[in-house]
């Protein structure tokens, strides 16, 4: 009997191009580049058939480092780019890597339509609420009272967020993760390449030159267990050292309510259960912050709906159904005349 | 009486013939309310001037506003058509007949009308409230503001009510037929057959619409009023014969329908699927609508989020191996410049249309002009040279969106097509070309991955090789930093940057030896006097040319297509003359660019006033050349 070899199976390595990685010692897209590497090995991906495409900033260097094909485009501009790839080749498996300036900034609108026309890509945002390139002015995601060159004094504009921006959109996918959480991204990277449509997700991000720390109030080790809230489809939403807090609906105020389960008579059963496909529980999870409560991270949103590619595919084989073109046809229809 | 006498001013004859049988050409100028249909009567009594084997060239003069309030001046919508029996090179100077349906329209377009010419009105459309709302402080019947024109006025509005009557339709409907009304009348003035619009309406209503009997009445009772008022002696009915085009297959063409065509031509001779990404803007608009249609030639369309997406969405298809196409217009273009110096640095095919209107900013949607010369040779950040083309005329776009596809796929860059508001819109009588008899330029993908580096270039064109993302092997990464002129990592090497922008520049530099080298279109290759034009100021320059040429001066005409790089030989050709008048609808932009090119004493003829150049304005400028 022939048996067959099957190919040897790839490792995060053979991911990794041979340009030297120039981000600063100790950033967070250190940890990012590896999970991702990491994914693309244990998902099973080709290089052939991947490409990273990135706008511009810190995180946008990220396609010189993969040993895929990649484009490095223009500030804010990759969903578009990517957009265009897709319709031209939509068997490829396209990632997006964008940061919150180049995503929610300058770019805020093609995020925007691309989210909302739901093309299959997978588009990570590494958000470190700064920007890091043009050395360390305050973005889009900067905290009100974030002092950076262009604010002395302290921003004063309301920061965005990430997640519900792209709720507003109608994204179909949403997942949150944290950078130095390599198995956590690995699963919400694996999801997000198995969903057909946009995916988005937003990976806290530290940026240890302009703005280290800014996510201590939920990543430093004394408030972790605490303060992150990992949540899986069909689980209670449970977090704690000591895994007795949860999440409660308070119906009368249409509010979430952290509770300590043995406490007040509460019991697990008085929890919310996690539900993918529940968009106003996403909004509310989406919607709070530490340290009052917990950051929710994972598979927060997921919904699937027809990718715009493959509507776009769908309306062009059914024409193309009916025949190929013939322009000296076409050219010929209607009104014509013959001159002898 | 013939109303109709003196007529021929249209393309350029100098002289008035003295009888019917003298006349050539006719121009006449239909105008109303925007929502009159005047654009409609325009393109059907074109068809059926097309078909009646007349030569023809037309022009759409249309206001921004969709409807604007009835009555208004700036609501005004026109189309004008210059006709004859001999070949005609631009829509005309100035009408012989205008059809006014209300006095707004006549307000507007009286001043254009040559003296002495035809004034058909809609009385029925002269109340004093619609005189006042048209600015007039008198009635111009009655004031003598029309003294010198012939005026025939008909009361077409009672008429298209009393004709629509028997079919039940609303008077708002009845009204609306007016257009098919006077589409009667002047078909019988200029012995159209009618049936191509029968057809229109049959195919557009269907046989029981109620609406449509009211037109196709409306239509037959245009037509028969003419024959009975001939009887009467106050109209009479021109023939003009047919001319004698080279043998072929014809059709009536516009510049977007010939520009949409020759991108499918083009990338079905590269052997490429396309991918069109655009945002609505006029005048380029009907250009996504066209290819929209065209599924099944593989051409995908995407409308995007906007200009910047839709250059990015282009470039992304192209990395995907697919030629990126995006059309656009000056504000369109504007900002897409960023996105265009991408594809420079990534040296991917890119092509961009762009429809030029008049400008700056918003300026002026709907009017033509040429004034993006500069923003596409020279308008990008940096150092960032593409090759650029114009059209000359509607079906020219078709040869030219072609060519733009040749060069895009052979030298790895952007290429931009020059079209503009007129030709868009402006449609001819075109010998209808055959895709299967022109050379294709197949576009090969390197597979190979042996020695493969993203920057080797063709040691011919200079262009890299184009890989598809999918190919084993040869994965790669690209962008807008700066890259080694062979590895395409990225370099901040300051002899790497010195090489790889001579190397741009040499890239295109080198097209010129691939394109044809410049000749002239009427007359010698030296003398007295050059007049140099691009673009679709081809038509009044050459018939100007040709009329000055009959009297006996030295002038020649040059048309340049290829506006950069330019032809090889323009600067010898330039400076073989004693003087050289650039003219074209811009403040001196090619004049410029020649200048800068060939240190040339240029002169220039400059028009930005929304509308084409006119044949006498440049008989003059050439006048004025010739004497000084």
């Amino acid at each position: 009997m022939n048996v067959q070899t099957p190919p040897a199976k790839l490792t995060a390595k053979d991911f990794a191009s041979d340009q030297e990685v120039r981000w600063c010692p100790g950033c967070g897209d250190y940890a990012i580049l590896k999970a991702v590497q990491m994914s693309l090995a244990n998902i099973g991906s080709k290089p052939e058939n991947t490409v990273f495409v990135s706008g511009i900033g810190c995180s946008s260097r990220f396609p010189y480092y993969m040993a895929t094909y990649g484009f490095h485009t223009i500030h804010g501009r990759a969903p578009a780019v990517a957009t265009g790839l897709k319709l031209a080749r939509p068997e490829l498996d396209i990632w997006v890597v964008t940061g919150d300036g180049d995503a929610l900034s300058i770019g805020g609108n093609h995020l925007f339509h691309v989210l909302r026309r739901n093309v299959d890509l997978n588009i990570l945002l590494f958000n470190n609420e700064i920007y890091g390139l043009t050395k360390g002015q305050y973005s889009p995601t900067s905290r009100v009272g974030q002092k950076s060159p262009s604010t002395p004094l302290g921003s004063v504009d309301s920061p965005a967020n990430a997640c519900q921006f792209a709720l507003g959109a109608n994204a179909r996918f949403i997942a949150r993760g944290i950078d130095i959480q390599a198995k956590q991204l690995g699963e919400l990277f694996a999801r997000a390449h198995a969903h057909k449509g946009a995916s988005f997700v937003e990976i806290v991000q530290n940026c240890i030159v302009y703005n280290d720390g800014v996510f201590d109030d939920f990543v430093a080790k004394e408030f972790a267990a605490d303060r992150q809230l990992h949540v899986v489809h069909g689980q209670p939403m449970i977090y704690g050292k000591a895994k007795n807090k949860g999440l409660r609906l308070n119906t009368k105020t249409l509010t979430l309510e952290e509770v300590t389960i043995g406490e007040n008579g509460v019991t697990v059963d008085d929890l919310l259960v996690h539900d993918e496909k529940n968009r106003m529980l996403a909004m509310m999870l989406t919607g709070l912050k530490p340290p009052a409560f917990p950051e929710v991270l994972g598979v927060i949103y997921c919904d699937p709906a027809t990718s715009y590619e493959s509507a776009v595919i769908a309306q062009e084989d059914a024409v193309k159904a009916k025949g190929p073109g013939d322009l000296d046809k076409l050219m010929r229809a209607g009104n014509t005349w013959q001159v002898s | 009486m013939n109303l109709q006498a003196n007529p021929g001013r249209g393309d350029g004859t100098s002289a008035a013939p003295a009888s019917k049988a003298d006349i050539e050409s006719v121009v006449v100028r239909f105008a109303g309310d925007s929502g009159d249909g005047v654009q409609l009567l325009g393109s059907q009594f074109s068809q059926e001037t097309a078909l009646a084997g007349n030569s023809l060239a037309t022009f759409p003069d249309f206001p921004a506003e969709i409807r604007a309030p009835t009555g208004t001046t700036y609501g005004v919508s026109a189309f004008q058509i210059n006709f004859g029996s001999r070949v005609v090179k631009t829509a005309g100077d100035q009408p012989d007949v205008l059809v006014a349906l209300n006095p707004a329209a006549l307000k507007v377009n009286l001043n254009v009308v040559r003296k002495g010419g035809l004034v058909i009105l809609d009385s029925g459309a002269f109340k004093d409230k619609e005189i006042k709302r048209a600015t007039f402080e008198t009635d111009p019947r009655t004031d003598g503001s029309l003294k010198q024109y012939r005026v025939i006025e008909i009361d077409i509005s009672t008429q298209a009510l009393e004709v629509a009557k028997p079919f039940g339709v609303s008077q708002k409907e009845a009204l609306r037929t007016k257009n098919l009304w006077v589409l009667g009348l002047v078909s019988w003035m200029y012995d159209r057959e009618m049936k191509s619009t029968m057809e229109y309406v049959a195919r557009k209503f269907g046989s029981d619409d109620p609406v449509g009997k009211a037109n196709m009445a409306a239509l037959k009772a245009g037509h028969a009023y003419g024959e009975t008022h001939e009887i009467s002696g106050e109209l009479s009915p021109i023939h003009l014969p047919a001319v004698k085009f080279e043998p072929g297959t014809y059709r009536l063409v516009n510049g977007a329908e010939a520009l949409a065509w020759g991108l499918v031509a083009g990338a079905h001779l590269a052997n490429l699927e396309a991918v069109l990404a655009s945002y609505p803007i006029t005048p380029s608009s009907p250009i996504l609508h066209i290819l929209a249609k065209l599924k099944q030639f593989g051409i995908t369309t995407f409308q995007a989020e906007d200009e910047i997406a839709a250059c990015c969405a282009a470039i992304g298809a192209s990395f995907g191996g697919k030629l990126g196409i995006t059309a656009s217009s000056g504000p369109g273009i504007a900002l897409k410049t960023e996105a265009i110096g991408l594809a420079i640095s990534t040296e991917l095919p890119l092509v961009i249309v762009n429809t030029q209107r008049a400008g700056p900013s918003t300026g002026m949607p709907t009017k033509t002009e040429q004034s993006d010369l500069f923003i596409a040779v020279w308008g990008r950040n940096a150092d960032a040279p593409i090759p650029v083309i114009a059209s000359r005329a509607p079906g020219d776009c078709f040869d030219v969106a072609i060519e733009a596809v040749r060069l895009a796929t052979k030298y790895m860059t952007p290429v931009m097509i020059l079209s503009d508001g007129y030709i868009a819109n402006a449609a001819e009588p075109w010998l209808i070309p055959s895709v299967k008899d022109r050379a294709p330029f197949p576009k090969e993908f390197r597979t190979d991955p042996n020695g493969y580096h993203v920057y080797d270039r063709d040691p011919t064109t200079l262009a890299r090789a184009w890989v598809k993302p999918g190919t084993p092997g040869m994965m790669h990464r690209i962008g807008g930093i700066e890259k080694d002129s062979v590895t395409g990592n990225i370099s901040y090497e300051a002899a790497n940057h010195q090489k790889m922008t001579d190397t741009r520049f040499a890239k295109i530099d080198g097209i010129a030896n691939d394109i044809p080298e410049q000749g002239v279109e009427i007359g010698d290759t030296k003398g007295k006097l050059a007049v140099v034009g691009w673009g679709s100021t081809f038509g009044p320059i050459n018939r100007a040319v040709h009329n000055m040429r009959a009297k006996g001066h030295d002038v020649s005409h040059i048309h340049i297509r290829h506006i950069w790089p330019l032809p090889r030989n323009l600067e010898k050709l330039l400076k073989s003359y004693d003087k050289v008048l650039v003219a074209e609808m811009n403040k001196g932009q090619m004049l410029t660019l020649l200048k800068s090119q060939y240190l040339v004493d240029a002169k220039g003829l400059l028009k930005v006033s929304g509308q084409p150049l006119k044949i006498e304005e440049v008989e003059n400028a050439i006048k004025k050349q010739l004497e000084a």
